[in-house]
């Protein structure tokens, strides 16, 4: 009773009734980009490529949060962690991601005050408790978490609270979804696109994306019975030659998504040209703290002093982020990089596709 | 960093609910939906509800597919 409305979606008659009739319409091979985290660790979990035709290659894209997270972003937050004056507030994915020449975790070891949080307002809170200190909250994420920070920022504005900061590496969906188009050796025939993403920015959010690629694209949940049929209706517009833009989970995402969470990041965010692990520069597909929110912007109040970044030696994650490699294709994988010693990010996040292949495959 | 199930409220007072996760008890903010109550299905993500479950639409979908998996039963 608790799982109301994953339980119907888990059905396994309709699950593999989905997969035959995939495997009936699917003729052409055909290569899909799920591009979030939270599909890629579904599909695995629930082992849904084992229910697939040949002619059907899953990808895993750039939409694990943390991985796509610059080597020089990772490098701000441990230069921000150093400070004496800083007590570092982070979601727990970020601890063992290793920068050029250090990790969080490594910090809080040599003795550096770094809380791991459930939400920003817990960051909020720890603000409250320590006056005397300057609280940074390393902002990562989607356009899920982006309004989550904005309500936090907004709420300590109107506290009128004075060290509470947020350094922000916020990334945009649809800017990378353009880039991977563009991006030379990387052929998609189709996105499965993020649920929760997608509840956020609503259908309406990829309209101009998809009016200019006119490549097929599926709004998609993460239950069995949701990524099935995700993927039958993204095989089903490639066989008929007519792409379009569908939405598979209408119970999460409406046409005009989640409008208040927009405004609130719209007041406090702008977009800017951001750096993307494997990716590089990508135009407008970032988010920085606007002028208004100055005062809580990290990356204005802290002077840091940074190294030139360098990316873990031998670390195929950039590849492994545009598709263009898979995990047992990295020479390190699962012999030197595994979840408990991880080399890069890509195997550090739980949604990292390194550490699905890791969990999941034999 | 998705919760990739709904959670139930359970409790609310103001824009701060108590939540129900498989189980499991949270805390979640409601700043960011325009109206929830008590009973209802929400989607949350790093401690905020950022959607209410459209529950006829989450029935109206399981029921076509179910309708479509029975059809092709039939007709093998
Ligand atoms: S297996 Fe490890 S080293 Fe290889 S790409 Fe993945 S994270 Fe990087």
């Amino acid at each position: 009773m608790s799982l109301k409305h994953a339980q119907e979606y888990r059905d396994p008659v309709i699950a593999r009734r989905l997969a035959d009739r995939i495997a009936a319409a699917s003729r052409r091979p055909i290569r899909l980009m799920e591009v979030c985290g939270t599909h890629t660790m579904s599909i695995f979990r629930h082992g849904i490529r084992s229910l697939l035709p040949e002619t059907i290659t899953l990808l895993s894209g750039p939409g694990c949060p943390v991985c796509v997270t610059a080597q020089s972003d990772i490098d701000a937050f441990i230069a921000l962690a150093r400070k004496p004056e800083v007590i570092v507030a982070t979601f727990g994915d970020l601890m063992r991601v290793p920068g050029t020449e250090s990790s969080l975790q490594l910090e809080r070891a040599a003795g550096a005050d770094i809380r791991i949080v459930y939400s920003t307002f817990d960051a909020l809170t720890i603000a409250a408790e320590h006056p005397d200190k300057k609280i940074v909250f390393m902002g990562v994420g989607f356009e899920t978490t982006a309004p989550t920070i904005a309500a936090s920022l907004s709420a300590a504005r109107d506290m009128g609270r004075k060290n509470f900061f947020v350094f922000s590496a916020h990334k945009l969906v649809p800017p990378a979804l353009e880039a991977l188009m563009n991006f030379p050796g990387v052929a998609l025939d189709g996105f499965i696109l993020p649920g929760h993403v997608s509840v956020i920015l609503g259908e309406d959010g990829y309209r101009s994306f998809f009016e200019r690629f006119s490549v097929p694209c599926v709004i998609t949940g993460f239950e069995p019975v949701d990524i099935l049929q995700g993927i039958f209706r993204l095989a089903m517009q490639v066989e008929s030659g007519t792409p379009a833009l569908e939405n598979a989970y209408p119970r999460a995402v409406t046409a005009e998504g989640n409008q208040k969470a927009r405004q609130l990041m719209d007041a406090v965010f702008e977009p800017a040209d951001a750096v993307w692990r494997g990716l590089g520069t990508i135009a407008q597909s970032g988010l920085k703290i606007r002028a208004t929110y100055a005062d809580f912007d990290a990356a204005r109040h802290f002077d840091l002093a940074l190294p030139e970044p360098v990316e873990p030696k031998g670390c195929a994650c950039g590849d492994i982020l545009t598709g263009a490699k898979t995990p047992p294709e990295c020479a390190l994988f699962k012999t030197v990089c595994t979840p408990m010693d991880p080399v890069g990010p890509c195997m550090v996040s739980s949604e990292g596709t390194c550490a699905a292949y890791y969990r999941y495959t034999e | 960093m998705c919760l990739a199930i709904p959670s139930k409220i359970v409790q609310k007072s103001g824009n701060l609910a108590v939540i129900d996760v498989d189980g499991v008890r949270r805390d979640a903010n409601l700043m960011l939906l325009e109206d929830a109550e008590v009973g209802d299905w929400v989607i949350v993500h790093a401690g905020f509800a950022i959607h209410k479950i459209d529950e006829k639409s989450a029935l109206e979908t399981i029921s076509f597919l179910r309708e479509a998996a029975e059809f092709s039963e039939r007709q093998p």
